[in-house]
């Protein structure tokens, strides 16, 4: 990738990136882009000229003899302003659907890119193990570190296998765990976050699916060691909380971070559930709005049409943020980092005006 | 009524009747039984209902009055915070809807935070009160809550807390949500300074205060019946379209499961805290209170004008579940569910068996 990488950092802690930077961005053109097998409602107009473009190309590459080059180059010009276009201006509630985007890059993907000698452990050693909460050591950029993630699986098997990333009490139990390893060995912790919410099932609720949520809260907060929380999708509820009390939130620039998603406030608040794109804006769920609250700390932008689009360099952008983050702890005692956690959450709400 | 009611016209009725002041709560109608009860009845049984012992849902006024009885508590004030960081909207302003409940209930917000003695030993003690927007849990009863843990590490005071609510407060969003780590600061602070949490789990207490400040007690006590869950039942019932079982989700299933120490009738609950409080804080019991109105708990008020108030002692007796061990049988226990289930149930049999037989360590 060129030297582009150096400027499009997500930057400072608590910069925003506000609109002009971001169409300062989209100039780059997608190296690692990969083809969409899935277009979300509102990326229909994209979809169109895409498939044309694809068309084109095909028969380009069969009839030989006539040149149609200049027309797609213009039809590809016209997709990707279409794209620029439509994601410089996404709404709530499409930035909810682009969240939840099939093909977005998954913990996973991430732990798989960015961690070397990855070594997952399983299992809260109570009941069982839980596969919608992935967790294991290894090391990133030459540090020792546990990670702990949300995985929401990439086909049909795997995510019945996460059970679509909402965890059950064991998932949040051996988050736990492994953050007190953490603690005793002195490694940094890595969060992961990409999930509806905690699994409301009966047998969750049978083996204390509040308990273990409030539990894993309570460790976060406790541990001496610094913790980067990064939300790579959907941020839901306290099943994020759960793992998301950190040092330092990053969260990309299409992900949601809410307390209920947009269809269930819509049936709570509004009472009908076709008010989800309304709800989506009233709760102020995207980045842009959170980082004006306070809530979390800086956003990583994604390529243009979402991190899907290019996965390889989303991954490396969150990789750097998520280097400069624990960089800022590094030297810290377990005493200031536990009390730069407590200070950071007491502080939000409290200046909102 | 009689006949001066058809002849006379209804203005000049008013003059030749005097008008009565009839509350609108007179007779309170029981939900589990639909027996009517006088309300001074039920307020004198501290909101139980006699025969179905059912524990009506309690204000914070009358929930400290019932913990405090005649020693009046100091209201720790609560730190005043910005209302609606959203500038949220829905059919109504949530200004306005946060107006309505303040004047309904009188209250700043659903969490009032007071201290005073509990026989002898001082408590700071936090109520929910769930007539203000279900209970829930917004920045207001966040700070409210913390305050309260706070006030209760200055003050070297164990912290009781009783739970009453809907969950996170959704016109808050996001901010709501961050009251579940916020909260949890306070509890470390608890904890740091070595003081007792006590947390009393009333209906319904349900969603973001569940899986916080609700569940990180030293000591976990339900009220008899109270809804105590993560997820609502209609949720659950929602996602796996199936009968929930008998009891879901009431306190007695948490009993059973192993997520609270005891399920407490309201008649005990205060001796229960009383015992409790002195023992964690090593305070001698002072006297024992053993007086008439202590037993009867009546809040210092001499209502005697019902039959409730005479059986109340004997019913609570009856009734009160205090930390009784549960059986093997009725444990919750997944392998047994699945794999062969004698062989279990022998095996959790020996155990006990076995100790006995432990070989005495030589001196």
């Amino acid at each position: 990738m060129p030297a582009r990488s150096g400027r499009r950092w997500a930057g400072a802690p608590g910069r925003c990136i506000g609109p002009r930077e971001t169409r300062q961005r989209k100039a780059h053109s997608l190296e690692h882009k990969v083809p969409v097998r899935f277009y979300l409602d509102f990326e229909k107009p994209i979809a169109e000229l895409e498939a044309k473009v694809t068309e084109l190309k095909t028969m380009a590459a069969g009839e030989g003899g006539v040149s149609i080059t200049e027309e797609i180059k213009t039809l590809e010009q016209k997709a990707e302003t279409a794209l620029v276009e439509t994601y410089g201006n996404l709404t709530p509630w499409q930035k909810t659907l682009v969240a939840r985007h099939p093909e977005r890059p998954h913990c996973l993907d991430y732990v798989n890119a960015l961690i070397e000698d990855f070594t997952p452990l399983a299992g809260d050693r109570y009941f069982g193990e839980d596969a919608a909460i992935v967790g294991g050591m290894g090391t990133f950029r030459g540090r020792s570190v546990m990670v702990i993630g949300n995985e929401k699986g990439s086909d049909t098997q795997s995510r019945i296998k996460h059970n679509f990333g909402m965890a059950n009490p064991e998932g949040y139990r051996k988050a736990v765990r492994l953050m007190e390893m953490a603690d005793r060995f002195g490694l940094a912790v890595i969060t992961l976050v990409d999930t509806a919410g905690a699994y409301p099932g009966v047998a969750a609720e049978e083996r204390g699916q509040a308990e273990a949520i409030a539990r894993s809260t309570d460790c976060c907060l406790k541990i001496g060691v610094p913790i980067v929380s990064v939300i790579i999708g959907e941020g839901g509820s306290g099943g994020a909380v759960a793992i998301a009390t950190a040092n330092k939130i990053l969260m990309l620039e299409h992900a949601i971070y809410s307390v209920i998603s947009p269809e269930g406030a819509a049936s709570i608040i509004w009472r009908d559930s076709n008010k989800k794109e309304e709800a989506a804006t009233a709760m102020k769920i995207t980045a842009q709005d959170l980082i004006q609250l306070g809530v979390i700390d800086s956003i990583i932008p994604e390529p243009v049409g979402g991190a899907h689009r290019d996965a390889r360099r989303m991954i490396k952008l969150a990789g750097e943020t998520i280097e400069k983050s624990l960089a800022e702890f590094d030297g810290m005692s377990p005493e200031a980092l536990r009390a730069h956690r407590h200070d950071r959450f007491l502080k939000i709400g409290r200046q909102v005006q | 009524m009689n006949w001066i009611n058809n002849v006379v016209r209804p203005k000049i009725r008013g003059f030749l009747t005097t008008k009565r002041d009839v509350p609108d709560n007179l007779w309170v109608k029981c939900p589990e039984t639909g027996q009517m009860v006088f309300y001074k009845d039920l307020e004198a049984n501290q909101f139980v209902f006699p025969g179905s012992e059912h524990h009506e849902r309690m204000t914070a006024p009358q929930r400290l009055t019932h913990i405090f009885g005649e020693a009046e508590p100091t209201i720790i004030p609560c730190p005043s915070v910005p209302t609606d960081p959203l500038k949220f909207r829905d059919a109504r302003r949530y200004t306005d809807r946060i107006k309505d409940a303040k004047a309904k209930t009188e209250l700043d917000d659903a969490v009032v935070i007071a201290e005073g003695p509990l026989d002898g030993v001082n408590v700071v003690v936090a109520v929910q009160d769930f007539r203000f927007m279900a209970g829930s849990l917004g920045m207001a009863a966040g700070e409210a809550v913390i305050a309260g843990m706070l006030h209760a590490v200055t003050r070297k005071a164990p912290f009781i807390l009783f739970a009453a609510s809907g969950g996170a407060r959704m016109q808050e969003g996001i901010i709501s949500l961050m009251q579940m780590p916020r909260t949890t600061i306070a509890v470390q602070r608890l904890r740091d300074a070595g003081l007792p949490y006590i947390v009393v789990l009333t209906d319904p207490t349900t969603g973001g205060v569940t899986a916080s400040y609700a569940m990180l007690g030293d000591i976990q006590i339900a009220e008899p019946g109270a809804l105590i869950c993560f997820a609502g039942p209609r949720v659950i019932q929602q996602t796996i379209r199936e009968q929930l079982p008998d009891g879901f989700q009431r306190a007695e299933y948490l009993l059973a499961h192993g997520m609270i120490d005891m399920v407490v009738h309201r008649h005990k609950l205060r001796e229960t805290l009383v015992r409790m409080t002195r023992v964690l804080m090593r305070s001698q019991a002072t006297k024992p209170n053993t007086s008439a109105k202590a037993q009867r708990g009546m809040n210092g008020k001499a209502y005697r004008n019902g039959s409730a108030i005479d059986n109340a002692p004997e019913n609570a007796e009856k009734t009160a579940l205090i930390a009784e061990p549960v059986p093997d049988q009725e444990r919750f226990d997944p392998a047994r569910r699945n794999r062969d289930g004698a062989g279990d149930a022998s095996g959790g049999g020996s155990v006990t068996e076995a100790a006995p037989k432990k070989p005495q360590p030589r001196v």
